[in-house]
């Protein structure tokens, strides 16, 4: 786990990578090029020399999925706590009140775990860093169900463009839509672990990221806030049933060092991946 | 460190003096201490600056910071302040930390740890730092509020 959290912090996962180079293709605007070449430059120096890609090395949140006993919540623990000291990460976690650092990223209700018991004969884990930057940018809107498909998009767009450049665009730009107010957040926070080059199944799903993105990408906000054509690296939208009177939509932005990485840890020993299969 | 030494200066109380007249990097870095007791920094990219509006223009007009490097622009309120002491703020690339840790070659101390390594105050020598884009100038012209207003909603 402590392999894990170096990983995510220290290397880009590869699609996100690709996105950016494709989009240093296109982009026009001299400060937006200058902006993601010092990103690529940086992304290529911390993965040399192992050290994080960002000073907000977020929270941590993980994921467990498959078979699991519940003391892996402790071993998650104390791999946050060796993590903070060794990589090192920056201790971030505070008490809400008193802002009183503790310096492990530890304390109540932390490290941050999704429990997915499910049948198979493997254990993932996955962890998403989640920076303040992107996070404090989250929003979540009860639409009204007569407001459709156009109010989704009008409220994503809305709420990335009034981000500006406070999340580190080029962000990926995580949906939720419905659900219960509380799921429809997760899940917008979750469709960040969804790998870039891989097709959403639902096809009108898959129409609506790419008008968002289209949308988001000819808006002139640009990396970093300060102008040009790339706006955001993609969309991933995820969605489950809601009530009949509710239209919950969230987002949840991830900064261009959008970092995730999994362990699958079966019989024959621990597989790592980037592109996560969630 | 801004609530800080705005709260010493109303207390009467002492405020590292080179605070005056410097030069003030968003920052909140990781910073990782030697066997010799000097802390070195592994990662410092810019941190949000919109976070510190409430305090920045009080604290430009009280210690005369010259230039304010950041990320994703300040409020009308910090520009006027900028515009009135010949400040500017300038743009460094959000989550280039390692780049940007290059460019401060030597971290010369530190104030009020107590408030957590993001929190605290920390004094850098900088060569080669960057790149920097002047976002908003000692004018208040802002790159950001033109960012903004040309904006394309569909």
């Amino acid at each position: 786990m402590y392999n894990l959290l170096r990983l995510a912090n220290t290397k880009l996962p590869e699609d996100i990578g690709w996105a950016m180079e494709a989009a240093s293709g296109w982009e026009q605007n001299q400060i937006a090029y200058t902006q993601l070449g010092a990103i690529m430059d940086n992304v290529k120096k911390a993965e040399h020399i192992g050290s994080p890609m960002c000073q907000d090395t977020g929270i941590p949140v993980f994921y467990v999925r498959g078979r699991f006993d519940s003391s892996i919540g402790k071993d998650i623990a104390k791999a946050v706590e060796r993590a903070t000291k060794d990589i090192p990460l920056r201790p971030n976690t505070v008490d809400p009140i008193t802002r009183e650092n503790c310096g492990l990223n530890l304390g109540p209700g932390m490290p941050i775990i999704h429990y997915i018991p499910t049948d198979d004969d493997f254990t993932q884990i996955t962890v998403l860093p989640k920076g303040a930057g992107s996070e404090n940018m989250t929003r979540l809107a009860m639409l009204n169900p007569a407001d459709g498909i156009e109010g989704i998009k009008r409220f994503v767009i809305d709420s990335v463009l009034d981000a500006g450049g406070r999340p580190c665009p080029p962000t990926v730009v995580g949906v939720g839509i419905g659900g219960t107010s509380d799921v429809c957040v997760s899940m917008a926070k979750e469709a960040l672990l969804v790998p870039l080059d891989e097709d959403n199944p639902d096809k009108d799903l898959s129409k609506l990221e790419e008008e968002i993105f289209v949308a988001l990408n000819g808006s002139g906000l640009g990396p970093m806030g300060l102008g040009g054509s790339t706006t955001c690296l993609g969309v991933r939208i995820k969605k489950c049933a809601c009530h009949t009177a509710s239209l919950p939509v969230a987002v949840n932005i991830g900064c261009w060092a959008t970092r995730r990485a999994s362990a699958k840890i079966t019989a024959n020993g621990v597989e790592y991946s980037q592109g996560v299969k969630f | 460190m801004h609530i800080r030494a705005l709260e010493y200066v109303k207390e009467g109380k002492e405020v590292p003096s080179d605070i005056e007249g410097s030069v003030l990097f968003h920052c909140g870095p990781i910073m990782v201490q030697r066997d010799n007791g000097k802390w070195s920094v592994v990662a410092a990219g810019p941190t949000t600056s919109a976070r510190m509006n409430k305090l920045e223009p009080e604290f430009i007009r009280r210690f005369h910071v010259r230039a304010i490097i950041g990320k994703g622009g300040m409020s009308k309120e910090t520009a006027e302040a900028m515009k009135e002491c010949g400040c500017v703020y300038l743009a460094a690339t959000g989550g280039a930390a390692i780049s940007l840790a290059e460019g401060l070659c030597r971290c010369t101390g530190q104030e009020w740890l107590d408030l957590g390594m993001a929190e605290a105050m920390w004094r850098f020598d900088a060569e080669k730092f960057g790149p920097l884009i002047v976002a908003i100038d000692s004018n208040g012209n802002s790159l950001y509020e033109k960012v903004s207003a040309n904006l394309v909603r569909p």
